[in-house]
């Protein structure tokens, strides 16, 4: 077992409650921040962490923290993304399902660190009952004395909300959440101005998931070059990975950075191996934004070196042999799993959630996911395939949000290491193993 | 349909988690009330919803209509959310909304016509190391690891609570 950061205290007696959680020494790092720490002095700790978002972009967190704009009058706010729905991904829901004092510690001291004096913590509106979870800890640290007025004396206010979305995958993107969490629809914005200048009601924000600011309280606690100690070279600290798909072992794992893929997969200690005995056949290891890699790639490097969890290992070959770290969800794909099949109910799930502001990815994703349909179901022809990687090329980059590369980027990547698979779909509509498990959505055109 | 002077008591509450003037972000956690309350949101209620925030009507309902959680149409008092997103798919979601569908009768979006369901396909509720899953509203409670024995099960309870 690995260093265990963020689920140290996972199962311990009555952890949900904040006495529980103070019985593990929990809240420690508000006192040591806002006691002996000034907001900068956090900053510099966080820098010197080197952890990086784990939403799955990896910006470096105190990086992003010191661009916050200081010299305006204006208020600062933190806000917590919260929004988990990138499919694949769900170790933001089971970390606030099991762990919500941890999230709440992490946040009073980045607020602190940000000289926020109101924070939000947006969470998807599915997750409902997440909701009433933090909504009953925060209840319990205002009632100790950890949020609100004056906190344990210190003179330092802050008050924290939860904000409940409405269902819209785009609001995972840091612009378009600041739009819901002011009341409108979830379109991203332009960037620059980046949110560091001009975020929420146009103040200076800071926008983090919520494993990265579960991560400071230890950062904190035990100093940034401690956490900089674990993992390999700019990928440090640990990281949860939320496997599915045809494992043994589906679940949330706290990793160091740095397993090798191999052992995260067949291991005991993870995933298990594959399902039902057999044969694995590709991964998306960061999400189902990411590009997909086959058996081959995904345990070994461009340079034929041991595939590890890193954001450099995963990424390394670029976008030819390589993939992305992302947001940690891994979905494992066995020997009978129908990639075509996948990628249309990937593609699916892009076009549904297109917030629908840039014509690109508009009218890019719903052509794409058509044209995969009709692969899909036998009505397919062969031009369709480059007609699939020239859509996406041209959906990709001129978006003003990621979700552009998020639709695009799956499609070329699947038609990159499977084309046969397309073409036999094609032109052997019938011999896909996968076919029985089939069924006709009425949903669907 | 005018809100009860409780849910008006608690909006002018929500409001203050925001800055002076900036209350129309209490917009979303409104209509997530207003609809507990009334199932669906019909255009009387979002207007209300536009009063009590003293913003314009359109202003409600370009945001009722982009999220997907928001009925602007009637649903059945039990909406099954079935997420139908790749992973959960890989162990079986697809047959699960098929299995509902047969069970109980209707397409995706009708209602029973007893009035109890709504089958509504989501895409991904963040559960996909426990899929397939399910979730009923409005009481937003999740039902992981799906078996077609398991939806007979809470089907059956839920028609005994009407």
């Amino acid at each position: 077992m690995g260093k265990q950061i963020l689920l140290e205290h996972l199962g311990k007696p009555d952890i949900q409650s904040i006495e529980g959680y103070l019985k593990q020494g929990g809240y420690s790092s508000v006192q040591k921040a806002i006691k002996s720490f000034t907001p900068e002095q956090v900053v510099e700790e966080v820098k010197i962490s080197g952890l990086r978002g784990r939403g799955g972009a990896g910006f470096p967190t105190g990086l992003k923290w010191s661009f916050l704009d200081k010299k305006s009058d204006n208020p600062k706010y933190l806000v917590c993304n919260a929004d988990e729905s990138e499919p694949g991904t769900f170790k933001d829901r089971y970390l606030m399902e099991h762990l919500p004092h941890l999230l709440i510690e992490g946040m009073i001291v980045s607020s602190f660190a940000l000289t926020a004096k109101t924070s939000y913590i947006y969470v998807r509106g599915e997750m409902m009952y997440v909701i009433r979870i933090l909504e009953k800890a925060i209840a319990e640290a205002y009632a100790k004395g950890f949020l609100g007025k004056n906190i344990l004396g210190s003179g330092y206010d802050l008050d924290l909300y939860v904000q409940p979305g409405g269902g819209a995958y785009i609001c995972g993107e840091e612009t378009a959440l600041l739009e819901s969490l002011e009341g409108k629809r979830g379109n991203p914005r332009n960037k620059p101005p980046f949110p560091a200048v001009w975020g929420l009601y146009g103040c200076p924000t800071v926008v983090n998931n919520v494993e990265t600011l579960a991560a400071v309280p230890w950062i904190v606690n035990h100093g940034g070059a401690a956490y900089a100690s674990i993992g390999i070279g700019k990928s440090t600290g640990t990281k949860l990975i939320s496997a599915c798909g045809n494992i043994n072992k589906p679940g949330v794992y706290e990793i160091e950075l740095g397993v090798p893929v191999e052992e995260f997969i067949y291991s005991d200690e993870y995933c298990g191996g594959i399902s039902n005995g057999k044969e694995l056949k590709a991964v998306v290891a960061g999400g189902s934004s990411v590009p997909i890699l086959p058996k081959d790639l995904i345990l070994k490097t461009a340079q034929n070196e041991i595939r590890l969890m890193t954001y450099e290992s995963l990424s390394d070959g670029g976008f030819v042999s390589g993939t992305m770290l992302g947001s940690g969800g891994f979905i494992v794909f066995d020997e009978s799993a129908c990639i075509v099949r996948n990628l249309w109910n990937f593609t699916r799930f892009y076009h549904h959630e297109s917030c629908g502001q840039c014509s690109p990815c508009r009218e890019g994703t719903g052509w794409m996911e058509k044209v995969l349909h009709r692969i899909e179901h036998g009505h397919g022809k062969i031009t369709d395939i480059d007609l699939l990687v020239d859509v996406a090329r041209k959906i990709e980059g001129k978006t003003i949000c990621p979700l552009g590369e998020a639709a695009a980027w799956p499609v070329a990547s699947a038609i990159r290491h499977f084309r046969s698979e397309f073409e036999n779909h094609i032109h052997n509509p019938d011999s896909c193993n996968a076919k029985h498990l089939h069924f006709e959505s009425s949903m669907l055109h | 349909m005018p809100f009860s002077k409780e849910r008006l008591k608690q909006f002018e509450e929500l409001k203050k988690q925001y800055p002076e003037g900036r209350h129309k972000s209490a917009l979303l956690p409104i209509l997530h009330i207003a609809q507990e309350d009334h199932g669906w949101l019909p255009a009387e209620l979002l207007n209300e919803v536009a009063e009590v925030l003293d913003i314009h009507p359109i202003e409600v309902y370009e945001v009722a209509t982009f999220y997907t959680m928001f009925h602007v149409k009637p649903v059945g008092k039990y909406v099954l959310e079935v997420c139908r997103t790749g992973p959960c798919c890989l162990v079986g979601a697809e047959n699960i909304i098929q299995y509902l569908k047969n069970k109980l009768n209707v397409e995706e979006g009708e209602i029973t016509t007893d009035g109890l369901f709504t089958i509504k396909p989501v895409e991904c509720l963040a559960s996909c190391g426990t899929g397939p899953v399910l979730q009923i509203g409005p009481d937003y409670k999740y039902y992981e690891n799906l078996t077609t024995e398991k939806i007979d099960q809470l089907i059956d309870i839920l028609r005994r609570q009407g």
